[in-house]
């Protein structure tokens, strides 16, 4: 195997070895990080929509008093799969699909550490998604809230499937989730490009480092909490039964354990993308970086000791209560300090006006509402008072939309020219960015008022004589523009696809390594791997980047370097595509499914699963190797 | 224009809040609602000073920004910041000093609210159902439990101590104008303290969802003087009296030997049911199934023959009844004063 060979021949190879099956096949076995991240987002899109409806569905229930539109039940189905979606379908796996997009480009590298578990987790994830609304078609949907609080979820309140079809469902996202969070730690301690040491992480990449941390240790305390609820149900245990010596309050503290971190979660990819933005459209490097790490950090931590405050009206010890509404509070500080260091880069840079960067400043001016209302319900006595109301409704779609959707959108502007080869409209884009900002806070500034003035949630409707028809109305009003600006922005996307003007590699001059590929880049992402310098590559290294070769072309390799410095350490096998990973997740979504109505799918469930599993771990005979590892300075 | 809009909405708030209504937090009728009131305006004041530093930040940086954008050129790396590094300091002390006045105020808010646990208070207990409220008196001569539903009366610049239980799923009992609100969970028995300052009618509601009709499970609180109070409570002591009217008898024989008996308790009567609330003085209570309708004779009589229609999913059966007994019935009722 040393034949000299030319470069020309060598890339050739390179994008044989990394390329798919054609077809089909190569559909439904593809390993490619890119292809699952865009499947992800295309699958968040449509349900983001699917969920939108249902939302407006119950804005045009509540806009006037006394509506019968629909029956208590409907209602009642349509926000719990309203929020079941958005928390567990939508939110937390586009951040993912997001980062199994990015972190490998941001990282210089050709694949994530673990390719097929990539691919798997995928696949469960849309098992889950079917799982919640395939039922909804058939008329058993889950109607007892995102949270579903036992003893109304409970054997004896809910007969039935639809709290087994949203118990099982959430098991079988987070096992998705937790694939997927596993899969991107490994990715950035052990696979980042020569060079790059902890120091010179990209924003984005730290945050969806310690957002997968925070999933890891936050994930099994729901999984285990609805599968008790299911043991519960399926299996007569009485984790949840006051009268048999159990207790509801068990499960509220478990979910809660997982359900504070969650907003942390969400909102940590999206302080990396902020953060990734403004430093490119301020044109200078990010003021405080240190800073900005240091509060994730403490936000991460943070977020661990304080799932109480959503617990002050149970009744819980005063002190006890106390002692979370200072821990609640706290996380104003690493809040306020990371909006100080964004408006801080932007004030002393030179800031371009593009859409992305409208998107952070509306991030920046909605989301510190949402903060601020965030240490209201954080004080025990006051939440008391407007906890369950409309006001804790408007106070976190402030957090949820306007600190982790409105980032979003911009970091879907952002990068779709890498995504696609072409730039998405800008005077499209600042029209949908006009109607979803305007009308999002039309929509939802006025709940804050509700809430005030006394309308609980989750009610169906209201009589004459409460007067909170006015504000209903403004605040239905809002909600469809903003649904009719979420439309438009998916449509630009759409129509940029095919019409939108030519990227090129580096359209807004990023700073990052993904800005190196090629737009969209091909399958191994890069031709030859960037070794890194400094934490913005791209703007100093400017000549041409440094780069590694001597990993093998006529294979998938991939290198793998050491955690804090990021030295090669050795070459690493990349798996090829397998068709194992859809196999073992349909196997698991039988299981699942089938535990629904006999605790014994567990059993026999288990063989298919282990038949899928002994597929993809079916050892494969090393092929060629290659020289050693060559540096090849500019 | 977002930004202008935005920052007017502070205002806009502070000018809503005055018209707090019948059940609303902002139009405090109780010490323990009035104590949070305060705190939410020193959070209001607090936070909104915060969030006007932001926006001035943010403008200010723009402003200056935009002055500096004709000047081309690569991109700045790594500048000398100090000037920025200081700010940052300053800022972060500044969000400290806010939040320590923040947690204090609320720590003290919690010690008043805690406080009122060392007086001598009036006994009752609530009790959750889906979807209607059980609330029972310690009478104060005899110690027996006195019975009612739906209705709370509460005894002016006297602290109530309620204890809270559920007999099915968790709720949550709220009358925002006179206190926080507490969840109602079965299995544990937790106590809320209220102590009514302003006389009248109030307005509470189940804050935690509890089922399909979690929105039609209100209740009406009646802040009495203490007189009032202690006459109302020695009338709900009473058993129900038998009706002199014919009409009216009819629907004691209906209601008593019917299967409105099986649910429904009224005393002095054979109908001791406890499934559902206790009628004895159903007639003297401002609204029918928890809140749903206003108290007439129509009401009862379209609740009792089509519940399903005015509260779609209540537990309440429908009772097929000829109009004329439907009408003797509701007659009966309406009597039970």
């Amino acid at each position: 195997m040393s034949d000299p060979r030319t470069p020309a021949v060598e890339l050739r190879t390179l994008h044989v070895s990394w390329a798919d099956a054609p077809g089909i096949w190569g559909f439904l076995t593809t390993v490619d990080h890119k292809r699952i991240a865009a499947r992800y987002i295309l699958t968040v899109v449509l349900l983001l929509f699917l969920a939108g409806m249902l939302a407006l569905d119950m804005r045009l229930q509540l806009a006037m008093p006394d509506m019968e539109r629909m029956t208590p039940q409907l209602y009642n189905e349509s926000f719990s799969l309203h929020g079941s979606t958005m928390l567990f379908l939508v939110s937390v796996p586009v951040m993912e699909a997001m980062a199994i997009w990015l972190v490998p480009l941001m990282l210089g590298q050709r694949a994530l550490a673990f390719p097929r578990l990539a691919a798997f987790s995928y696949w469960l994830y849309l098992g889950g998604v079917l799982m919640l609304w395939v039922p909804h078609a058939f008329g058993i949907t889950p109607d007892l809230g995102w949270f579903e609080y036992p003893p109304l979820s409970g054997p004896a309140y809910s007969p039935g499937h639809r709290a087994d079809i949203w118990a099982q469902m959430i098991t079988f996202t987070e096992v998705a989730a937790l694939a997927a969070s596993v899969n991107i730690a490994a990715t950035v301690l052990k696979m980042r490009s020569p060079g790059m040491t902890l120091a010179r992480i990209p924003l984005f990449v730290w945050a969806m480092f310690l957002a997968s941390l925070m999933t890891i240790f936050a994930l099994p305390a729901v999984m285990m909490v609805t599968s008790m609820l299911i043991a519960d149900r399926l299996v007569s245990t009485q984790f949840f039964a006051a009268a048999a010596g159990g207790d509801p309050i068990l499960f509220q503290h478990l979910f809660w354990w997982f359900g504070h971190p969650e907003v942390y979660i969400i909102f940590l990819p999206a302080a990396g993308f902020v953060s990734v933005i403004v430093e490119t459209f301020s044109r200078r490097t990010l003021f405080g970086h240190a800073a900005v790490v240091l509060s994730m950090l403490a936000i991460a931590a943070l977020a661990f000791g304080l799932w109480v405050h959503h617990m002050f009206a149970v009744g819980l010890p005063r002190l006890g209560n106390d002692f979370y509404t200072a821990a609640s509070m706290a996380v104003a500080l690493p809040a306020g300090v990371q909006i100080f260091c964004w408006i801080a880069t932007l004030a002393s840079g030179r800031p371009r006006f593009d859409t992305p960067l409208l998107w952070v400043l509306a991030f920046i001016v909605t989301f510190v509402i949402g903060g601020l209302s965030g240490i209201m319900t954080a004080s025990a006595p006051l939440d008391q008072q407007v906890t369950d109301t409309y006001f804790v409704v408007a106070h976190f779609h402030y957090v949820l939309v306007g600190g982790a959707m409105f980032p979003l959108f911009g970091a879907f502007t952002y990068w779709y020219p890498k995504a696609t080869g072409r730039m998405m409209s800008e005077l499209w884009g600042k029209i949908s960015f006009w109607l979803i900002v305007g009308g999002f806070n039309l929509g939802f500034f006025p709940m804050h008022i509700l809430g005030l003035q006394g309308m609980p949630r989750r009610i169906y409707t209201y009589s004459e004589g409460m007067g909170w028809g006015p504000l209903n109305m403004v605040a239905s009003i809002g909600s469809a523009i903003a649904v009719a600006g979420g439309v438009l922005f998916v449509a630009n996307a759409a129509w940029s696809y095919f019409r939108g003007r030519a990227a090129g590699p580096n359209p807004w001059g990023g700073s990052t390594l993904e800005w190196a590929a090629p737009s969209p880049p091909p399958q191994h992402n890069f031709d030859a791997m960037p070794v890194v310098d400094s934490l913005t590559p791209l703007w100093t290294q400017k000549q041409e980047l440094a780069v590694m070769t001597g990993l093998a072309v006529d294979r998938r390799e991939v290198l793998v370097t050491s955690v804090v410095e990021a030295t090669p350490e050795y070459r690493q096998k990349s798996p090829p595509p397998s068709i194992a990973p859809l196999l073992a997740a349909i196997a698991v979504t039988i299981l699942f499914v089938g535990s629904i109505f006999t605790p014994w799918a567990l059993v026999w469930g288990a063989v298919p699963v282990a038949i899928g599993l002994t597929l993809w771990f079916w050892p494969q005979r090393e092929r060629s190797t290659t020289g050693p590892l060559r540096a090849r300075n500019r | 224009m977002t930004l202008r809009r935005l920052a007017l909405l502070p205002g806009v708030l502070a000018l809503s809040a005055c018209e707090g209504g019948f059940q609303s937090p902002l139009a405090p009728a109780g010490e323990q609602a009035a104590s949070i009131h305060s705190l939410f305006w020193l959070m209001m004041a607090v936070c909104g000073f915060m969030y006007l530093l932001v926006l001035a930040g943010l403008g200010i940086g723009l402003l200056r920004a935009r002055r500096r954008r004709s000047e081309t050129g690569e991109p700045s790396i790594n500048p000398a910041d100090r000037g920025l590094t200081r700010g940052l300091v300053a800022w972060a002390a500044l969000i400290v000093v806010g939040l320590a006045v923040l947690i204090t105020g609320s720590f003290l808010v919690e010690r008043t609210i805690a406080g009122a646990r060392a007086r001598d208070a009036l006994e009752v207990r609530v009790t959750g159902h889906q979807w209607w409220w059980r609330i029972q008196y310690r009478d104060p001569a005899t110690g027996a439990w006195i019975e009612t539903a739906n209705e709370l009366h509460l005894p002016l610049g006297q602290t109530t101590r309620i204890a809270l239980g559920s007999s099915d799923v968790i709720h949550s009992f709220w009358v925002p104008n006179i206190a926080q609100k507490l969840d109602l969970i079965p299995g544990r028995i937790n106590r809320v303290d209220l102590t009514p300052t302003r006389a009248g009618w109030f307005r509470g509601q189940c804050a935690e969802f509890c089922g399909v009709q979690h929105a039609h499970m209100a209740l009406d609180v009646k802040v009495d003087t203490p007189e009032e109070f202690a006459r109302w409570l020695a009338s709900q002591r009473r058993p129900a009296t038998p009706p002199a009217d014919p009409a009216a008898a009819r629907g004691l024989q209906l209601v008593t030997r019917g299967q409105c008996a099986m649910c429904h308790a009224i005393r002095g009567t054979q109908a001791v049911g406890r499934a559902g609330p206790d009628l004895t003085h159903f007639g003297g209570r401002r609204s029918v199934a928890a809140g749903t309708l206003t108290m007439s004779r129509g009401a009862v009589q379209g609740w009792i023959t089509q519940p399903q229609a005015v509260k779609p999913g209540t537990m309440m059966p429908p009772v097929a009844l000829s109009p004329a007994d439907a009408d003797a019935v509701s007659r009966y009722l309406m009597d039970l004063k």
